[in-house]
C-alpha cells in the first residue's frame, strides 16, 4: 500500500474524531432549535461559560473576586478548596440550569410570538452579555482544565497499525473519549426525546406551540429544560476543546465550528449533527491533506463552509432536517 | 451669572499661573477578545511604570504622565478609531500592539507628525527610518527573531544546518507570514530545508498540520503564533511526541498563558525574546513600593514578572527614556509629538543606563539613528521549565543576521517608498 493512501487514511480517522467534536457543538444548537424555533448564537459562549464556571467551581475560584475586591478594598481569590471533577461537573451542570431557567424568565418569556429575526437578536444580545458576564465572573485569563481525561496518542492504536501498515497512526485518547461520550450523549438524547413524558412534551412543542399549549403542557418548563439540556452538552462540549486549549476566550469560537455542520446535517435532527460533524471532519481533514499544500494550506476554515453549501444546494434543509411545506 | 462665572475662572487662572500639560502616552490595549490574556498584563506594565514614574520620580522630568486607554480587541478597524479618538489627547506616541493596526497606521501618522513604536512587532523595513519617518521598531524586529532562531539553532548544531529541515507554523494572516522570506533566504545561506504550513484564525483545531509535522519528521519546528493557537500548538506538538526543545517559538509565542494550559509536557519548549523574563529586577522593588503596595496598580498585581507584564514594562521604559531624550534635545519639559519622534530618533540605550534604571541585561544595548529605526536586533532564547513554572534566560542577547536582512529591508522600504510616493531621506 502506498504511503499516500496509508497517511490518507489516518487523516481520515482523525476527521472523523474531530467531525465528532463539532458535532458536540452543533449538538446544543439543534436541541433548541427543534424546541423552540430559536437559532441559539450564545451556543459557543455558553460553553465557554460553562468552561469557565468547571474550573472556577473546582479550583475554587471566588467568583467576582476582581469586582468584589476593587469595591471593598479586600484580597479574597480563592475559598482553598479543589473539588472532584464529578463534583464540580454536577456543580456546573447546576449553574447551567439556573441560568436557562433566567435566560427563559427574562428574555425569552418577554420574547413570545416575535419574528424568528427577533429571537435570534436576542441570543447574540445573550451571547455579548454572557462573554463579559463570564469575564467579570471569573477572569479572563487562561486556565488550564484537567477533569482526569486522557490526552495524547493512543498507543495501542499506534502500534497495531505499524504492524500493519509499517507505520503507526496518530489517534489522540482525548478524541476517543470525546467519541465515546457523544455516543452515549447522543443515545441518551434519542432515549429522553422517545420514551419519556417530557422527552414526548419537547417534541409536542417542536412540532406546534398552540398545540401542545391546548394539551396542557407547560411551555416555559419544557423551555427551561431543552435550554437546561443544551447547556449540559454546551458543557460537556467545553470540557472536550477546554481540555485541548485551555479555558479561553477562544472557546466561544467554536461555534463557528458547527454551523457547516448544522447546514450540512439539518438544524432539527439530533442524528443529522452528528452525521453532518462526521462529514464536515472527514471532508475538511481529507481536503487539506490532499489539495491543501497545493494552494498554500490553511484550507479547513473556509472549505468546511463550501462543503456544506454544496450540500445545501441539493438539498436545502440539510441531510436530515424536517422539509418546510408552505401552502398557499 | 455667566459674565461672573468667566471672571472666577479667569482669575483662577491668573493665580495658578501656566500649568503644564501632562506628557500623555496612549495605551491602546486589549483587555477582551480572544487575545486579552496576552493584552492584559501588557497593558497593566505599561500603565504600572509611568505610575511608577509619577509616584517616584514625579513624572518625567517634571511634568507628571498619563496613560489613557482605549481598548482595540485586537481589532484593527477598532484600532484606528481608538487612534483617532486618542489624538486629540495629545499623544506623544502609539503603540498599536498588533501588525494589523500598525499598516492601517503608518500613513497616518506619518500625516500627523505623531511618532509610532511597534516593539517586536508590525512592518518589519520600518527599520528604514528614511522611508519610515515617524515609525520605530527597536529593539528587534520579526525578521531579527527568524534571524535569531536560526543563529540559535545553527549554534547547538556546531554552526552547521546542512540538510536539517526546519518547519515554520505560523498564524496565517501578515504577522504569521513576515519571517517566510526571511526564512527562505538564511535556508539559502545555511543549507536547510524549510517548510511553512500556516494555521488560520484563531487556531483551536490544529490537528491537519501536526499530523503532517508528524509525517514530516522535521529536525526543529519554529513557531509564529498568537493567542490560542499558541495553547493548542504546544499540547498538540506533545500529543505527537515532537521533543519540546527542538520547538522554538517567536516571543509573542513564549509567554506563561502559552505554556501553562498544557502543564509538564510543555517543559523544554523554548522561544526567542528581546526582554528579560522574570521580576528579578531593581525596578520591580520599587513597582511594589510605590504602584502595588500603594494600591495604584492596573491590575491585582499577581503578573509582576510575568513575560507579557515585563513587555509593557519594557515599552513604557523605551517610551519613557525617549522622552526624557527630547526633552534634552529641545530643551523643554513639555514636549510634543513631533519633538518624540526626535528623541526617539536619537534613544540609546546602554548597559549602564538600563541598570541605573533598575533593568540590569533586561535587554539588548541598541542605538536609534535616522538610518535605524530599529535598533541593532539582538535577540536572546528563552527556555520553559514546567517545574519552577518560569522562562529562563538560557543565551545572551546576539545580533541578527544583518548580511541577510538589511537587503530584504531595504528592498521592502524602497517598495513602500515607491507605492507612497516618499522620497527617502532624514528630517
Amino acid at each position: 500500500m502506498s504511503d499516500q493512501l496509508v497517511y490518507a487514511m489516518e487523516v481520515f480517522l482523525n476527521g472523523l474524531m474531530a467531525g465528532v467534536l463539532y458535532a458536540l457543538v452543533a449538538l446544543g444548537f439543534v436541541l433548541i432549535y427543534k424546541a423552540s424555533g430559536i437559532f441559539n448564537y450564545a451556543q459557543g459562549v455558553m460553553a465557554l461559560f460553562a468552561a469557565l464556571t468547571l474550573v472556577g467551581i473546582m479550583d475554587g475560584q471566588v467568583p467576582f473576586a476582581h469586582l468584589i475586591n476593587a469595591m471593598f478594598g479586600t484580597e479574597l481569590h480563592h475559598f482553598g478548596w479543589h473539588l472532584p471533577a464529578v463534583v464540580a461537573i454536577l456543580g456546573t451542570a447546576a449553574v447551567m440550569v439556573l441560568l436557562s431557567w433566567m435566560v427563559q424568565k427574562f428574555v425569552f418569556r418577554h420574547l413570545v410570538g416575535q419574528e424568528p429575526i427577533i429571537l435570534f437578536m436576542a441570543t447574540i444580545g445573550l451571547a455579548y452579555f454572557l462573554e463579559g458576564f463570564g469575564d467579570i465572573m471569573w477572569g479572563s485569563d487562561i486556565k488550564k482544565l484537567d477533569v482526569g481525561l486522557p490526552q495524547g496518542i493512543n498507543a495501542w492504536i499506534d502500534n497495531v497499525t505499524f504492524n500493519i501498515f509499517d507505520y503507526g497512526f496518530f489517534i489522540d485518547n482525548l478524541d476517543i473519549v470525546a467519541t465515546v461520550i457523544a455516543a452515549i450523549l447522543v443515545f441518551s438524547l434519542v432515549l429522553f426525546s422517545q420514551y419519556t413524558k417530557q422527552g414526548r412534551a419537547m417534541r409536542a412543542v417542536a412540532d406546534d406551540h398552540q398545540a401542545a399549549l391546548s394539551v396542557g403542557i407547560n411551555l416555559n418548563f419544557i423551555w427551561v429544560m431543552v435550554w437546561s439540556l443544551a447547556g449540559f452538552v454546551a458543557l460537556v462540549a467545553g470540557i472536550m476543546w477546554g481540555t485541548k486549549s485551555g479555558v479561553q476566550f477562544s472557546l466561544s469560537l467554536i461555534a463557528l465550528k458547527a454551523l457547516p455542520v448544522l447546514m450540512l446535517g439539518g438544524f432539527t435532527s439530533i442524528p443529522g449533527a452528528i452525521v453532518g460533524g462526521l462529514i464536515i471532519g472527514v471532508g475538511e481533514k481529507l481536503f487539506e491533506f490532499a489539495i491543501g499544500p497545493m494552494v498554500g494550506g490553511a484550507t479547513e476554515n473556509w472549505f468546511a463552509y463550501v462543503l456544506a453549501l454544496i450540500f445545501l444546494v441539493f438539498r436545502p434543509q440539510g441531510l436530515f432536517g424536517e422539509k418546510i411545506i408552505e401552502r398557499v | 451669572m455667566k459674565k461672573t462665572l468667566a471672571t472666577m475662572a479667569l482669575a483662577a487662572t491668573m493665580v495658578a499661573g501656566p500649568v503644564m500639560a501632562d506628557l500623555v502616552f496612549p495605551s491602546m490595549s486589549y483587555r477582551t477578545g480572544p487575545y486579552a490574556a496576552g493584552g492584559i498584563p501588557f497593558a497593566d506594565g505599561y500603565a504600572d511604570y509611568f505610575t511608577l514614574l509619577n509616584e517616584r520620580d514625579g513624572g518625567i522630568g517634571g511634568v507628571m504622565t498619563q496613560v489613557p486607554e482605549c481598548e482595540t480587541a485586537y481589532n484593527t478597524e477598532k484600532g484606528v478609531e481608538c487612534y483617532e479618538s486618542l489624538k486629540g489627547s495629545g499623544g506623544l506616541v502609539y503603540q498599536p500592539m498588533s501588525t494589523g493596526i500598525t499598516y492601517q497606521l503608518i500613513p497616518k501618522v506619518t500625516a500627523d507628525d505623531i511618532p509610532m513604536l511597534t516593539t517586536g512587532l508590525g512592518r518589519t523595513s520600518a527599520k528604514n527610518g528614511k522611508v519610515f519617518s515617524h515609525v520605530f521598531n527597536f529593539p528587534a524586529n520579526y525578521w531579527d527573531g527568524a534571524s535569531g532562531v536560526i543563529n540559535y539553532l545553527s549554534g547547538e548544531n556546531a554552526g552547521d544546518l546542512k540538510g536539517k529541515k526546519i518547519t515554520l507554523i505560523y498564524h496565517n494572516s501578515a504577522y504569521g507570514k513576515e519571517p517566510i522570506r526571511t526564512l527562505e533566504n538564511l535556508s539559502v545561506k545555511h543549507g536547510y530545508e524549510l517548510k511553512t504550513i500556516p494555521v488560520d484564525h484563531p487556531g483551536q483545531e490544529q490537528k491537519s498540520q501536526w499530523l503532517q509535522i508528524r509525517r514530516d519528521k522535521p529536525d526543529y519546528v519554529v513557531m509564529y503564533g498568537w493567542g490560542v493557537m499558541n495553547q493548542v500548538a504546544i499540547q498538540e506538538a506533545a500529543n505527537i511526541r515532537f521533543p519540546m526543545e527542538n520547538f522554538i517559538g517567536i516571543w509573542w509565542s513564549g509567554s506563561e498563558v502559552d505554556v501553562l494550559p498544557a502543564g509538564d509536557v510543555a517543559d523544554g519548549y523554548k522561544a526567542v525574546t528581546f526582554n528579560g523574563v522574570g521580576r528579578d529586577f531593581p525596578v520591580y522593588d520599587d513597582i511594589q513600593k510605590y504602584v502595588v503596595d500603594a494600591g495604584k496598580a492596573a491590575g491585582n498585581g499577581n503578573q509582576i514578572g510575568t513575560v507579557m507584564y515585563n513587555r509593557g514594562i519594557y515599552a513604557a521604559m523605551l517610551a519613557a527614556e525617549s522622552a526624557k531624550t527630547a526633552q534634552e534635545i529641545h530643551g523643554v519639559a513639555d514636549i510634543t509629538p513631533s519633538m518624540m519622534r526626535d528623541g526617539m530618533e536619537a534613544l540609546e540605550m546602554t548597559e549602564e543606563k538600563m541598570t541605573s534604571l533598575g533593568f540590569p541585561n533586561f535587554g539588548p544595548a541598541f542605538k536609534v539613528s535616522c538610518e535605524n529605526h530599529g535598533g541593532d536586533g539582538l535577540v536572546g532564547v528563552t527556555q520553559w521549565d514546567a517545574t519552577a513554572k518560569e522562562w529562563k534566560l538560557i543565551s545572551g542577547f546576539a545580533p541578527s543576521d544583518a548580511e541577510v536582512i538589511q537587503p530584504l529591508i531595504d528592498e521592502d522600504s524602497a517598495a513602500y517608498a515607491k507605492e507612497a510616493g516618499i522620497e527617502a531621506g532624514c528630517k
